[in-house]
């Protein structure tokens, strides 16, 4: 069973076609990496995935359980998407976060009023989330008062606070300076340790590589080559990765 | 008549000045964020009727909107004018200080980024917990020197109920002046309202560092 299966998914904004006939699945425990250049719709797929997007048709499914079906060539989602949205979470590129709350509060608040999650339990899990990301001493600090890479981490945490099955990241580092990206890509790398379940678009070409099971390769709305890393970035036959690839090696 | 008497006998206006501006703000906040939201909504008809309505609030003085609250009724309908001008003077303060409210909430609200409500979406917040939780309390941070400027402009603006002779402290002070042709008692008002808005000014401040306590 697939956390996540998109089957033909199509998506235009104002008439150009930005996904074209996109199917892709993600199984349980697996890492999957999303690459290739601007404006080949990555993010636009992610933002479809997690419902930021509504799609124009095709099938989203978490765990074989239709978010959305077809009805007479239209795209029908399902009345209770909170239902989905509880197992995943999403990592934006500018982290999103709370100012007005503190790191903690970021973090146990949609638990608590969204889930409706006993406080004191929720803290608890918050917290010892934290230690593990060595920012507990941060708990009381607001968001502005935090390094960027801190900031993405603390992001990371609260999308982990709601437990979900199935963790997306969209450009995690790209908002951050060298030296900043190497703390969070950490932390993704643990989490591909644990057997999260991720999805991650990315420009880290060496990250992905490391730290994928299966890697996918985006141009132009749709997916040229996937496959495991040590063929997309070892021996690509496809002239199109060839040509996207180039620009890293160099 | 010496300049005590004159003090003590304005003073007696100045609770009816605090109510017309209590009053205002107690009214024209939540109406000005209703105001606020009607005039966002997506239905074209709904926003640009509100819109209108604005224009019109904002595009007209004051002093004939207090004339046409309290003596329209007579004129239209031939209801007698009621005695305790106190309820058309607070209708009028805050259907007018409802619709700049409504500017500013909404300046305020169009100014948040959209990665607050995605954020919020995601996890799976309601519509209204987005609101309330998340996108209100930064608007509130945000409009607070512009809210300052209109409520120091509330105070100044009270006087304006002289002109349906309503008994607070200006029109007080205005028929003294005329009746002992003194100049005295516009300096007094002058004093009083210059004391008022800076209580506010000093409340306000305090009610900004409260909030200054994260950055944007």
């Amino acid at each position: 069973m697939s956390i996540l299966s998109m089957q033909n998914i199509e998506k235009s904004f104002d008439n150009i076609e930005v996904l074209k006939d996109i199917s892709f699945s993600v199984e349980e425990g697996e890492v999957v990496s999303i690459i290739g250049p601007s404006g080949s719709g990555k993010s636009t797929l992610l933002r479809c995935a997690t419902f930021l997007e509504t799609i124009d048709s095709g099938l989203i499914a978490y765990n074989d359980e239709p978010v959305t079906t077809m009805v007479d060539g239209k795209c029908v989602y399902a009345k209770d998407l909170n239902n989905f949205r509880k197992r995943f979470g999403l990592v934006f590129q500018n982290f999103n976060l709370f100012p007005h709350y503190s790191v903690l509060k970021n973090m146990m608040d949609a638990p608590v009023s969204v889930l409706g999650r006993d406080k004191a339990e929720v803290e608890e899990e918050c917290m010892a989330l934290l230690k593990k990301m060595g920012l507990e001493d941060r708990a009381d600090a607001y968001p502005c008062q935090l390094s960027g890479g801190q900031q993405q981490r603390v992001s990371i945490v609260r999308a982990l606070a709601m437990k979900p099955e199935i963790l997306f990241f969209d450009e995690p580092t790209s908002a951050l300076d060298p030296e900043l990206t190497g703390e969070v890509l950490k932390v993704i790398k643990e989490l591909a340790d644990e057997n999260m379940t991720m999805v991650i678009v990315t420009h880290e070409m060496a990250f992905a590589r490391a730290v994928s099971d299966r890697v996918i390769f985006m141009a132009d709305g749709v997916i040229v080559e996937q496959g495991a890393p040590e063929d997309v970035f070892g021996d690509t036959q496809n002239e199109r990765t060839k040509q996207f690839l180039a620009n890293y090696n160099r | 008549m010496d300049l005590m008497t004159m003090v003590l006998k304005m003073s007696e206006g100045l609770g009816k000045t605090c109510a017309i501006f209590f009053l205002t703000l107690l009214f024209s906040l939540p109406l000005g964020m209703i105001v606020a939201l009607l005039r966002r909504s997506k239905n074209k008809i709904v926003s640009n009727v509100t819109r209108f309505f604005i224009s019109v609030l904002r595009g007209t003085p004051l002093m004939l909107q207090l004339i046409a609250v309290t003596y329209g009724p007579y004129y239209l309908f031939g209801l007698t004018v009621s005695r305790n001008k106190l309820i058309p003077v607070v209708i009028a303060f805050a259907i007018n200080y409802a619709a700049y409210f409504a500017e500013i909430y909404r300046s305020g609200i169009d100014s948040m980024p959209v990665g607050q409500y995605e954020a919020a979406e995601v996890l799976g917040y309601s519509k209204v917990q987005t609101f309330m939780k998340i996108i209100l309390p930064q608007v509130i941070r945000r409009i607070l020197p512009s809210m300052t400027n209109e409520i120091v402009t509330l105070v100044k603006d009270t006087s304006m109920a002289f002109t349906v002779s309503y008994q607070e402290m200006f029109t007080i002070g205005k028929q003294i002046a005329n009746s002992q042709t003194s100049f005295m008692p516009f300096i007094v008002a002058g004093v009083f309202y210059y004391v008022f808005n800076a209580i506010v000014g000093f409340a306000m401040g305090k009610v900004e560092d409260k909030m200054n306590y994260y950055e944007m």
